[in-house]
């Protein structure tokens, strides 16, 4: 990264009466990264973007855009463009006139303007959209405009609040890519909100998980998925197993009638009451050595058929677990309700948390 | 830890200076007269302090506290009238499939456009001294009790009418069909999902009514006879006694329950939000003979029964001498032989409902803006946000009232504009501030809240965005407010009528003074001159409506 990031943000406090909406939050953002604000609703990360860009400020805390403190500055004097979940296009304008809107008060020349204009919706895909009206475009056509019209004036930060929520799922596919290519193309610096972590691990370079006002882990999406720093990320990014449990030795937890080995744990005492974890697509079940670590002899409860694969309840004794077959292996082991297997919890895919 | 100071952008700093001068600007208009009306309640004649002297003379006074025993008694009986009729009316075009149904929707708003003079007036050409149908009355007679009923029923009506008809057409389809595939009467129907959808539309509608005739003062001057109201009495009080100490006691005591229904409909008009959500499926009512027939039966009647009222009053301002002499004639248009003003009130209500439409639509639209969108300042926008309700709880005598007392106050910088059409203008752009000031602000919420947003990130100045894009949205509402103030302009009496000067007088003022003096048909003539005008700028304002905007707002189509 690099030595002088792009934005930071530090010690960052927003309150309303009682309530603390955002506390204690420092964060760095290199130039040209794409940074997701992942979190369930209610969790700060609108809060958080909105103080960014200086329309709810923060009640206390700094923040600084390239080296300069736009803490205490009215939107108006920062440097961003922002895309809203309604995209916010003015309804009575053309499109031509929303994407010059911000062009056409920095005393450009006409020609200049139309030039830009024209530049930017070939850049976002609606190179003959100009002359029409927001309304007679469909939902992603508005938001390529919203995206056009903030990127109109280059600004040094893009901010986009729940772009896609408002889309249908294939234009919302389709519309990940383009933001994505366009942000890498550009090279601007860019924050997204979204609570869709799908959204957030296709399309991000780090990822800052919120819960409750706070930052839980930031990292890139496969050190979000694969390794969570805690019980709220493991739960909120991805299917996870959660076993009740407790940690018999540093490397050994007890859950049940089970025993199950894990990589040594620090920082958890001995007999304290832990949750281990571990991702359906983890459980593993094809070529199991015979000495395999975590070896459990389970039966099929349950199969639901979600498509590509079935997600299977097994049970061991009391403990379920659920895991995730593909449809070659369903084939393959003849797997049905009822059906009696051994699966393994490979140590190196297991979390532990303390309970 | 160091909080946050944001410091103002440009934009912050123009809208703050707008809300604090809408804030003094208010205070003005509304606030200070209505300090001065309650500080003069407890003055005497020469403007001494005497607590609550005059108070304890009004209760003790049998002749004036009976007449607020009739205000309430008359209000009561007409809400009661009222609000049923208007229920059915109402039920009627919305649940029932009704011929020409734009028709009786349209009859039953007539009354809005008409100076409430004009229900008391036909009223005596049909049951007055010389009537048609005094014989109807068996030895009784219209003035009175029963004629201030009537008028006030065929005068309130529209307003509960609207109300009712919004509640009644925002009922969700779903809970219907529900109630249908429950297998549930129809009787059971209509107490468990159609009155509670409608419940708050019928306590909004009664308490409309209520203060409508409580505060109402045309109805009572003219048909009321010798049965004295409140309104008639604050008249008697200021104009033919001079009493003002009195009169702002008889106002405060107006003023009491017109407030207290204002506050409950605000605490009602609150639960009601509530009770909508966005994914109710619209109910679109479907053919039934009988229904249909009983209420295309019920409408036709009611309707008839405005459009004599109405027709009365045309018919009877063309004729001679009622009712030896049944000739039609234009005489009695011939204003200049009644009233030393002639045909001058009526240009002078022109000039005034112009200049509050203009004035009026400004400052409420602008007003809410402001307070909608300025960043922080709580405190202040509040203040202006009260200020803008305050109207609607104050009848238009009380702002009168006031306005003499404020305005008139010999240190008061403001006194040149006594006696001007300027008083007459700003008056009536508060009495009917409220209204405005509400359908600004529910245009404004409609339209996405982050305009604003984007612009600021774009550098565009706030006010921009308020001329390019905010107010050409808003184009309709915005006619809405001017028309509204139009109307309400050249048909209402009761705050303006104080306030004229011999140059400045109105042709509902006039109508007023030469129904005074006797003349029934010219004062029937004129208030028919007011209705054909706000009528007509009524139906020019739909006709723009449908045919102008839809050009210039071809943004609006898909």
């Amino acid at each position: 990264m690099n030595p002088l990031p792009y934005l930071e943000v530090r010690n960052l406090h927003k309150r309303f009466g009682d309530f603390t909406a955002l506390g204690d939050i420092s964060l760095d953002i290199a130039e040209g990264e794409f940074v997701c604000f992942l979190g369930p609703s209610g969790c700060g990360k609108t809060t958080l973007l909105r103080a960014i860009a200086g329309l709810d400020p923060q009640t206390a805390g700094t923040i600084r855009q390239k080296g300069r403190d736009v803490s205490a500055l009215p939107p108006a004097q920062r440097d961003f463009g922002i895309v809203f979940q309604s995209y916010a296009l003015f309804p009575n304008l053309t499109v031509a006139d929303n994407v010059g809107y911000g062009l056409a008060s920095r005393r450009q020349k006409r020609p200049e303007i139309v030039a830009r204009v024209a530049e930017l919706l070939a850049l976002v895909g609606l190179p003959d959209a100009g002359p029409r009206f927001p309304a007679q475009l469909s939902g992603g056509q508005q938001q390529r405009v919203a995206l056009a019209r903030a990127l109109a004036t280059s600004p040094g930060l893009l901010l986009l609040d729940e772009p896609l929520s408002a889309l249908d799922a294939r234009v919302r596919l389709r519309l990940r890519h383009e933001i994505k290519a366009l942000q890498r193309r550009l090279g601007v610096t860019t924050i997204m909100v979204t609570h869709d972590q799908e959204e957030a691990l296709t399309m991000a370079d780090r990822i800052v998980v919120m819960n409750q006002g706070a930052i839980e882990q930031v990292g890139a999406p496969q050190d979000i998925y694969r390794a969570p720093a805690t019980a709220f990320v493991a739960d909120f990014v991805g299917a996870m197993n959660f076993l009740a449990g407790t940690l018999d030795a540093p490397d050994r937890v007890r859950v049940g009638g089970l025993a199950f080995t894990c990589l040594p744990q620090d920082g958890l005492a001995r007999g304290a009451g832990v949750r281990l974890c571990i991702r359906p697509e983890d459980v593993r079940v094809r070529d199991l050595p015979a000495d395999a670590v975590n070896r459990v002899a389970v039966e099929v409860a349950e199969l639901d058929f979600v498509g590509a694969f079935c997600r299977a309840t097994l049970k061991a004794g009391d403990t379920a677990l659920i895991a995730d077959f593909s449809s070659n292996l369903m084939r393959d082991l003849g797997v049905t309700a009822g059906k009696k297997l051994d699966v393994a919890l490979p140590p190196d895919r297991i979390r532990v948390f303390a309970a | 830890m160091p909080t946050t100071r944001v410091r103002l952008s440009r934009d912050d700093v123009l809208m703050r200076l707008g809300v604090a001068s809408f804030a003094v600007v208010l205070l003005v208009m509304v606030g200070l007269p209505l300090w001065s009306l309650l500080v003069k309640g407890f003055e005497d004649r020469d403007g001494n302090f005497v607590g609550l002297a005059n108070y304890i003379s009004y209760f003790s006074t049998p002749a004036l506290f009976r007449s607020a025993l009739n205000s309430f008694h008359v209000a009561a009986v007409c809400t009661l009238i009222v609000v049923p009729l208007a229920f059915l009316y109402a039920y009627a075009l919305t649940r029932a499939v009704l011929p020409l149904r734009w028709l009786f929707q349209g009859v039953a708003l007539i009354p809005i456009f008409a100076p409430s003079l004009l229900p008391g007036l036909a009223l005596i050409y049909l049951f007055g001294t010389q009537g048609f149908f005094k014989s109807w009355l068996g030895g009784g007679q219209i003035y009175g009790f029963e004629g201030i009923v009537i008028a006030q029923v065929f005068y309130c009506l529209p307003h509960a009418m609207m109300i009712l008809v919004t509640a009644l057409s925002t009922a969700d389809a779903r809970l219907y069909e529900a109630a249908d595939a429950l297998g549930a009467s129809k009787v059971r129907v209509f107490f468990t999902v159609t009155l509670p959808g409608a419940k708050y539309g019928v306590i909004s509608a009664a308490l409309v009514v209520f203060t409508l005739v409580m505060t109402d003062f045309g109805v009572a001057k003219v048909i009321g006879g010798n049965f004295n109201v409140l309104a008639t009495d604050v008249y008697k009080q200021v104009i033919g006694q001079q009493n003002f100490s009195m009169g702002a006691v008889v106002g405060m005591v107006l003023l009491a329950p017109a407030a207290l229904a204002f506050v409950v409909d605000r605490f009602v008009q609150r639960k009601q939000v509530a009770l909508l959500t966005a994914r109710a499926v619209p109910l679109v009512p479907r053919p039934k003979a009988g229904r249909d027939l009983f209420y295309t039966l019920f409408c036709t009647l009611v309707a008839a029964g405005i459009l004599t009222i109405l027709g009365m009053a045309v018919w009877g301002s063309f004729i001679k001498y009622w009712p030896y002499n049944l000739s039609l004639t234009w005489a009695n248009y011939r204003f200049e032989t009644f009233d030393a003003n002639g045909w001058d009130s009526y240009t002078n209500s022109l000039v005034m409902a112009v200049g509050a439409a203009l004035v009026g639509t400004t400052l409420t639209f602008i007003g809410a803006w402001l307070a909608e969108k300025t960043r922080g300042f709580h405190l202040l926008r509040d203040l202006v946000r009260l200020l803008a309700f305050l109207p609607m709880a104050v009848p238009g005598l009380v702002l009168g009232l006031g306005y003499i007392f404020f305005f008139n106050a010999a240190g008061n910088p403001l006194n040149f504009l006594y006696a001007t059409m300027a008083i007459l203008v700003i008056n009536t752009v508060a009495h009917f501030y409220t209204v405005g000031y509400l359908t600004a602000t529910t245009a404004l919420k409609q339209i996405d809240p982050e305009f604003e947003a984007v612009s600021a990130s774009l550098k565009v100045p706030i006010w921009r965005t308020f001329a390019r894009v905010t107010a050409p949205i808003c184009l309709p509402s915005i006619l809405d407010i001017a028309v509204y103030m139009f109307v309400n302009a050249m048909t209402t009496v009761s705050s303006v009528i104080f306030l004229y000067a011999p140059d400045t007088k109105l042709a509902s003022v006039a109508a007023v003074n030469i129904e005074e003096a006797g003349t029934t048909a010219a004062a029937t003539a004129l208030c028919v001159v007011i209705v054909v005008t706000s009528a007509a700028v009524k139906a020019l304002h739909l006709l723009a409506d449908r045919f102008l905007l839809r050009r210039l707002q071809a943004w609006r189509r898909r």
